[in-house]
């Protein structure tokens, strides 16, 4: 049985809560450098050892042995107010992995799918991943130096996501846009759950 | 402070010390209710306890709620493992924690709003 001293107020509570937003994208797509620029603190790593019966994961036919992996995950942490904690995890690498851990994805308040459009399959995976698993996700595209501009609905089109969805262009070194990132998509969620947005704001005027 | 010097081992010392040795060989939390980012906080810090290192040293960091996965980073132990820690000392009633909000038992809207407002200010 725990024990509890006598000068310990037994009362005691916490009154903080703590909520998670994902950042995924393919490998060096700048994940751990939007963590890291919105973050109070420097970036943390936690890792995971994941195990997974690899019957039924459908690329690895032939192997029935558990398989174990550790799987990394940079965070970091911003103090929305004293009893609201917001961590924002980046997935570095091991994308196979990251994908059989069911704690990572539980009641993610949502997630940004960054995009490098120079190699803009690397992120189909994170999107099909968010889809599968309905949690809600935008997508932000990490605009390198002399990386092609494409319009955001060019982008939201050839990875084949719902209209709705909306498509940011970004640069996740500066703060500001890391932020602007992050408004995008709470103000994407709000609007998730008040009924009958999603159909009413079916076209952008843009061109 | 000198946490950093309290603590028995450090980075190069990793692979002497298998993490789940930590745990003694425990691999599954006495709770299972702890995540990444239940958030944990010493009941009191200041007050000295009778524990292993690994315990004193959570129980010092957490003088502020602090996530699961800060304490697995501090420790630079697999989350697994500062799981059990975390349930051991749980029971021993010398750490609290919350679990995140559950979609089911929060006001959605609200806690949204409060998440965005947040990040405005930054």
């Amino acid at each position: 049985m725990a024990f509890v001293s006598s000068d310990m107020p037994v009362t005691q509570t916490l009154s903080a809560r703590a909520v998670k937003i994902l950042i995924a994208g393919g490998f060096g797509v700048g994940k751990t450098t939007m963590v890291g620029s919105v973050s109070e603190i420097r970036p943390l790593r936690t890792e995971e050892m994941i195990s997974e019966l690899s019957s039924g994961v459908d690329d690895m036919s032939g192997i029935e042995d558990k398989t174990t992996t550790t799987v990394a995950l940079d965070f970091g942490r911003i103090t929305i107010n004293p009893d609201l904690i917001l961590y924002l995890f980046g997935t570095p690498g091991q994308e196979r992995f990251w994908f059989m851990w069911d704690e990572l994805a539980y009641e993610a308040l949502g997630a940004v799918v960054l995009a490098d459009t120079r190699r803009l399959e690397s992120c189909f995976a994170a999107v099909d991943f968010f889809e599968r698993r309905k949690i809600p996700f935008i997508i932000a595209v990490n605009c390198f130096d002399n990386t092609p501009v494409y319009e955001s609905d060019e982008v939201g089109e050839a990875l084949g996501i719902d209209k709705a969805i909306p498509t940011v262009m970004c640069d996740v070194r500066t703060r500001d846009s890391s932020k602007l990132v992050l408004v995008t998509l709470l103000e994407y969620l709000i609007s998730l759950t008040m009924p009958a947005t999603a159909s009413a704001k079916e076209s952008s005027p843009t061109q | 402070m000198k946490v950093e010097n309290e603590f028995w081992f450090d980075e190069d010392a990793g692979p002497l010390v298998r993490p789940y040795a930590v745990a003694r060989g425990r691999t599954r939390p006495t709770r299972h209710d702890l995540e990444m980012t239940t958030l944990v906080v010493a009941v009191s810090a200041d007050r000295h306890v009778d524990v292993d290192r690994e315990y004193a040293h959570i129980i010092k960091m957490s003088r502020r709620p602090l996530s699961v996965a800060e304490v697995s980073a501090t420790l630079n132990l697999p989350l697994a493992v500062v799981k059990v820690l975390l349930s051991d000392l749980i029971d021993w009633g010398l750490i609290i924690f919350r679990s995140p909000p559950r979609t089911s038992d929060v006001p959605r809207t609200e806690l949204l709003q409060a998440v965005l407002d947040g990040i405005r200010k930054l």
